[in-house]
């Protein structure tokens, strides 16, 4: 039985989710259609035993938890006691205990006196994986907040802030917006945290807060491709990012129904597409390539060629096997690792 | 503790360096894009992390996207483009394309606005019908 937590604009529901194998069968009273059978023609009684099925997946909502938030909400995170939650909009966090729907306590709020000072709003939030305290929170302006409930009530100032030093010769229109950090991710060991923002991904160490320990690029060619990812909205994707189980391989979305993943250790990528034409069940993906500029290699794809429509938002790997799920627009994929 | 960040800077050191040049190689496509959209929109703003561009950011839903014909025109000083509508889940995008369904019909009975019998109707107040797609033979 597995338990997770949705949420739609301001709603926030938990499900549990249960595997169903079995029904049972040889009722007295029904048919196995379903049909009443009429009493009287009952001569004999049995028992009805239990008799396997096709797997069938349910969900059913246990809990559904007040309207707390007054924007939408961007973020749900379980804590590690099991007991309580936190959810985010853009200007607040609140937590909330799984048991307690009608009730829930606002740990962070920077909404302005005056919202023509709003200068940054929250994009994600996640509790640490091994402290209970401790939760981390990322901003549109590419900062990430660290705080600790013991220190007080209500957590608007941060035990500490990570932010990259910005080469101030570097910035133009568009700097701001593809710094906004889509997705904020704790390694499983609970000692780094990764985020995404439009063009890379980053791993933070957490006793480090003055710049990351890795950068990786996800779609550096973008970047000569700004002035139209702003017109068509684009640049305001929002991509999340996962580790691996021993937080060794950290993969991420992108266009044209491409994911990429970097191992941390080997420092090499590799860019896969998830999609119908190119693969039938069980057949091994081929490595893509995008053609940056200059001639275009044989199998390689040229950047003006990406469709970014068929975008890959959301990606997940399993805690513990070689196992990702990778959603396009409208299909989830699921793929393992190749038995050798 | 402090050991191990020391062993990480080596590596980091060349990282960073690769990461300077590719920077410094990467400003030009940046600030060139940055020259197309200025011309294109030449009252965008300095920068657009202003109040109302978050505000605008606020507003919108986060599921699927809707677009309807975009004007080049820049709404506000911040150079937002037309709102491109953001639906929240599949229900809410069903809901709203029901009802965008709904308004295309044409309205069942009589127009109830329409007051008859008070003045003599000419031909210009008539409401304009669609021309036949097939001539009639009386005509010219």
């Amino acid at each position: 039985m597995t338990q997770v937590n949705t949420t739609s604009y301001k709603t926030i529901k938990l499900w549990k989710i249960s595997e169903r194998d079995k029904r049972p069968e040889g009722y007295n009273l029904k048919e196995e259609d379903g049909r009443y059978r009429d009493p009287t023609t009952v001569t004999t009684l049995r028992v009805p035993v239990f008799r396997p099925m096709d797997l069938m997946v349910e969900a059913s909502p246990r809990r559904i938890f007040a309207n707390a938030h007054t924007y939408h909400i961007n973020s749900i995170s379980i804590n590690s006691d099991y007991e309580t939650y936190l959810s985010a909009d853009d200007l607040r966090i609140n937590l909330w205990h799984l048991e307690i729907t009608d009730r829930s306590f606002n740990i962070v709020d920077i909404k302005p006196a005056n919202m023509e000072e709003l200068t940054e709003v929250i994009t994600a939030a996640e509790f640490h994986p091994n402290s209970c305290n401790t939760f981390v929170y990322s901003s549109s302006k590419g900062t990430i907040r660290l705080c600790d409930m013991r220190a007080s009530a209500l957590c608007d100032r941060h035990s500490k802030l990570f932010e990259e030093p910005e080469d101030p010769s570097n910035r133009s229109f568009f700097s701001e917006i593809i710094s906004s950090i889509s997705d904020v991710k704790f390694s499983h060991s609970g000692r780094y945290m990764m985020t995404r923002d439009y063009l890379s991904v980053k791993i933070w160490d957490l006793n480090m807060e003055n710049r990351p320990v890795e950068t990786y690029q996800v779609h550096e060619y973008l970047r000569s491709k700004l002035c139209s990812l702003y017109e068509n909205d684009c640049i305001f994707d929002k991509f999340e990012c996962c580790w691996n189980g021993s937080d060794s391989v950290v993969m991420t979305g992108s266009y044209n129904n491409f994911f990429r993943m970097f191992d941390r250790n080997t420092k090499r990528d590799i860019t896969l597409e998830a999609s119908r034409e190119n693969n039938k069940p069980r057949t091994v993906l081929k490595p893509r390539k995008v053609c940056a500029s200059g001639k275009r290699k044989k199998d390689e794809i040229s950047v003006d060629s990406l469709d970014f429509n068929k975008k890959i938002l959301h990606t997940a790997w399993h805690p513990k096997e070689n196992i990702i799920a990778v959603a396009t627009t409208n299909n989830l994929y699921i793929f393992q690792d190749k038995v050798n | 503790m402090s050991q191990k960040q020391e062993e990480e800077n080596p590596a980091e050191e060349t990282g960073e360096e690769k990461q300077d040049t590719q920077e410094k190689e990467g400003i030009l496509p940046e600030r060139a894009e940055e020259a197309k959209l200025k011309a294109k929109y030449p009252s965008l703003g300095q920068k657009p992390g202003g109040s109302d561009f978050l505000m605008k950011r606020l507003q919108k839903g986060v599921w699927g996207v809707v677009s309807y014909p975009l004007s080049l025109e820049p709404k506000g000083v911040l150079g937002m483009k037309s709102v491109e509508q953001k639906y929240f889940d599949s229900g809410d995008y069903n809901m709203a394309k029901a009802k965008m369904k709904n308004k295309q019909l044409p309205s069942a009975g009589p127009d109830k606005n329409l007051v008859t019998g008070d003045h003599i109707p000419t031909p210009q107040d008539l409401p304009q019908r669609k021309s036949s797609l097939v001539t009639s033979k009386l005509a010219g």
